[in-house]
């Protein structure tokens, strides 16, 4: 892999890393964000 | 089984399950696909580029896919008013951005030590790039309307609207004179690359799909958890 075209083909590995780490976190920390807001204010008025 | 997920209830019990599951299976596949990607021999024509093929071509894939999802949810939700449509359409579209900015960032990276240029005017680039317009079209003008249900409604439009662009992606390297190589695996007669590269793409493509799926699905439960947090709120503040 240390050829020429290595300077094309990490940065696109890493880019579609760096892509896929996005998506993960954003949907793990949104879902748990939103579910921790909804229980609490389910304990709040008592639901 | 549609039917039956519609009711919030049961999609929340079904996704707690689902979603990681999907996350799993998308491991399953994408592990020896990435494997048998880098074991893959070089292309006699492009040399060690055509690694780059595992990753562009199953974003371009899903980013297609979602767009259909996106414009399936909104058609459930602007014609059958329904409100968990409405919270799947808006948790694809930043997946579905975020896939076809992959296609387009993975397949510069690709055209230019095979074509020499990062990007040409041509119809499937072009077309692509209105794909991903679309979806932050799409997120945009959810944004920019404070009331949700209106909000919702606008932007399902926009989708269904922007489903006419899905065939000009598909077919744009048969209808028009591209840069962009044709199509080489869903085409009649077959795929046409060889097996030993084959394998690991089908692999890859398995695995984005599953991976999307689990995104898909958590999403979409963090967005109902959302609509319930937001309903809860306006009750305490009456």
């Amino acid at each position: 892999m240390a050829d020429k075209y290595a300077a094309f083909i990490w940065p696109a590995y890493a880019v579609t890393a760096l892509g896929f780490a996005w998506m993960v976190l954003d949907t793990l920390l949104r879902a748990r964000r939103w579910k921790r807001r909804a229980e609490a204010l389910e304990r709040e008025l008592g639901k | 089984m549609l039917a039956s997920l519609a009711n919030p209830h049961r999609f929340m019990g079904f996704s707690r399950w689902a979603a990681p599951l999907c996350g799993l299976i998308a491991l399953a596949f994408l592990i020896p696909g990435l494997w048998l990607g880098f074991a893959a021999p070089e292309d006699y024509q492009q040399g060690a580029t055509v690694r780059i093929m595992f990753i562009h071509v199953p974003a371009a894939w899903i980013s297609m896919f979602a767009y259909a999802c996106l414009g399936g949810a909104s058609f459930f939700s602007l014609v059958f008013r329904h409100a968990l449509a409405d919270a799947a359409a808006r948790a694809v579209a930043p997946l579905g951005a975020a896939f076809t900015l992959l296609a387009l960032v993975t397949g510069s990276l690709w055209g230019r030590p095979e074509w020499g240029t990062w990007w040409v005017w041509d119809a499937r680039l072009t077309s692509v790039l209105v794909l991903f317009l679309l979806f932050i079209g799409y997120m945009a003008l959810r944004s920019a309307i404070d009331d949700e249900t209106r909000a919702g409604r606008a932007a399902a439009i926009l989708a269904l609207v922007g489903l006419i662009n899905l065939p000009i992606v598909k077919f744009s390297v048969d209808w028009w004179n591209t840069l962009h190589q044709g199509e080489s695996i869903f085409r009649k007669g077959g795929p046409t690359i060889a097996t030993v590269f084959l394998i690991p793409l089908a692999l890859m493509g398995f695995g984005y799909l599953f991976a999307f799926g689990a995104l898909w699905l958590e999403r979409t439960r963090a967005e109902v958890w959302r609509r319930r947090a937001r309903n809860l709120e306006a009750q305490a503040a009456a």
